[in-house]
């Protein structure tokens, strides 16, 4: 049995079925990280670290004459969100009802999505993760007041990389505010707003919680890793006579190799 | 149009302008590593010795040639960039790369498979929810 113990759980695998993919459905819209940045693994829940290919130079060897140095890594970061659901309701979803209240799951999903956003791309420096706007050389550009203004805020930004030789196609991370601010928006003309900024991108626009103002990035691949130990899992913590305890987790690392290949557009 | 590059195999019109160079790029590929297939084997079958080196730096140079048309291919297709990345440059042997990733390969994972991980893994290239 692996860590996550579901088989102690008092659920049954089509109660398990509903929870995996009730989880999988929340999380999915909310994970604008992944929709941006490359992906490895995963690499299982034993993988602890990623690999730098660094060294820090230890001031003496063993022995005389014996230099020695430590390889440097960047240690995956463990994220957990624990939830309590009714067992009435597990019990109702292998009667094969279909409107489960799953709403400490729903809440759990949020979270977890929000904490894997925030420490992408703003950093999470008790992890160890340098965000990425933390990272950017580049001076940030205000989102200025009102949607209507993104164009040529989000072309300013297009150009910056440019300039620094870093290539497309580009992808927008939107905090939820702007990103409904776009789609319900058409310029003069009747063009869609978000139409214009996929234009000025070639790539995706990006419905991203946790982000504040919006991230354009490169999206040509080998800027920015997220190394995924275990990836998002529904594992059991324990229960009693009317609940269960439950908990979404994930292990992973982020690090930015190519730290001009975004710009931070703040809000105003 | 080269006949290889005339091989499309939908009419052009219902292609984009992405689709089409992606296309001009797998075959030129292709024909990159037939070349390297005919040059080993004049080399091989080649009794004048300055003639298989010629051959030899020829067919190396074609190497360069499909690894350049590689990168671009994989610099705009985010899946083969993910299987690139987990079995390229590896030290296990091949068939237990993909083991080593958890059994996806790489690739997107869908859906939940009963193990406890929910299978979402990499996002990028999703067409899908919140993503214009």
């Amino acid at each position: 049995m692996s860590h996550l113990l579901r088989g102690h759980a008092p659920i049954t695998p089509a109660g398990w079925d509903a929870l995996d993919q009730e989880a999988h459905d929340a999380l999915r819209p909310a994970l604008a990280a992944r929709k941006l940045v490359d992906f490895s693994g995963p690499h299982g829940w034993e993988h602890s670290a990623t690999n730098l290919g660094r060294i820090t130079a230890l001031k003496a060897g063993p022995v005389k004459g014996v230099a020695a140095a430590q390889r440097r890594v960047l240690p995956l970061v463990e994220l957990r969100a624990e939830f309590s659901l009714e067992l009435a309701e597990l019990r109702d979803a292998d009667r094969g009802a279909d409107d489960l209240d799953l709403a400490g799951l729903d809440e759990a999903a949020r979270s977890l999505a929000l904490a894997e956003n925030v420490a992408v791309f703003h950093g999470y420096a008790e992890g160890g993760i340098t965000g990425i706007t933390q990272a950017s050389p580049h001076k940030a550009i205000a989102l200025g007041n009102g949607v209507v203004q993104y164009p040529s805020r989000v072309a300013k930004a297009v150009a910056v990389l440019r300039s620094a030789g870093v290539d497309g196609p580009y992808g927008l991370a939107l905090s939820p505010e702007g990103y409904t601010g776009v789609v319900e928006t058409a310029e003069h003309g009747g063009v869609l707003l978000l139409e214009h900024l996929r234009s000025i991108l070639g790539g995706p626009i990006v419905w991203a919680p946790g982000v504040r103002g919006a991230v354009v990035l490169s999206m040509r691949g080998g800027d920015f890793s997220f190394e995924s130990g275990e990836d998002l899992s529904l594992g059991y913590a324990g229960h009693d006579a009317d609940a269960v305890r439950l908990y979404l987790e994930e292990s992973f690392s982020f690090r930015v190799a190519s730290p001009e290949a975004a710009v931070a557009l703040p809000a105003s | 149009m080269a006949a290889s590059s005339g091989s499309l195999h939908e009419s052009a019109e219902v292609l984009s302008a992405e689709v089409v160079d992606q296309h001009r790029a797998i075959v030129s590929i292709m024909e990159e590593l037939e070349a390297i297939d005919w040059y080993d084997q004049r080399v091989a079958a080649t009794s004048d010795a300055e003639l298989a080196g010629i051959l030899a730096h020829n067919r190396d140079e074609e190497k360069e040639h499909a690894a350049m048309t590689l990168e671009w291919l994989r610099r705009r297709d985010p899946v083969l960039d993910q299987q690139l990345r987990t079995y390229l440059f590896t030290t296990l042997p091949v068939l237990e790369v993909e083991e080593s990733t958890g059994g996806s390969g790489g690739a997107a994972p869908s859906a939940p498979d009963g193990s406890g991980s929910l299978g979402i893994g990499s996002l990028k290239g999703s067409s899908k929810e919140a993503t214009l």
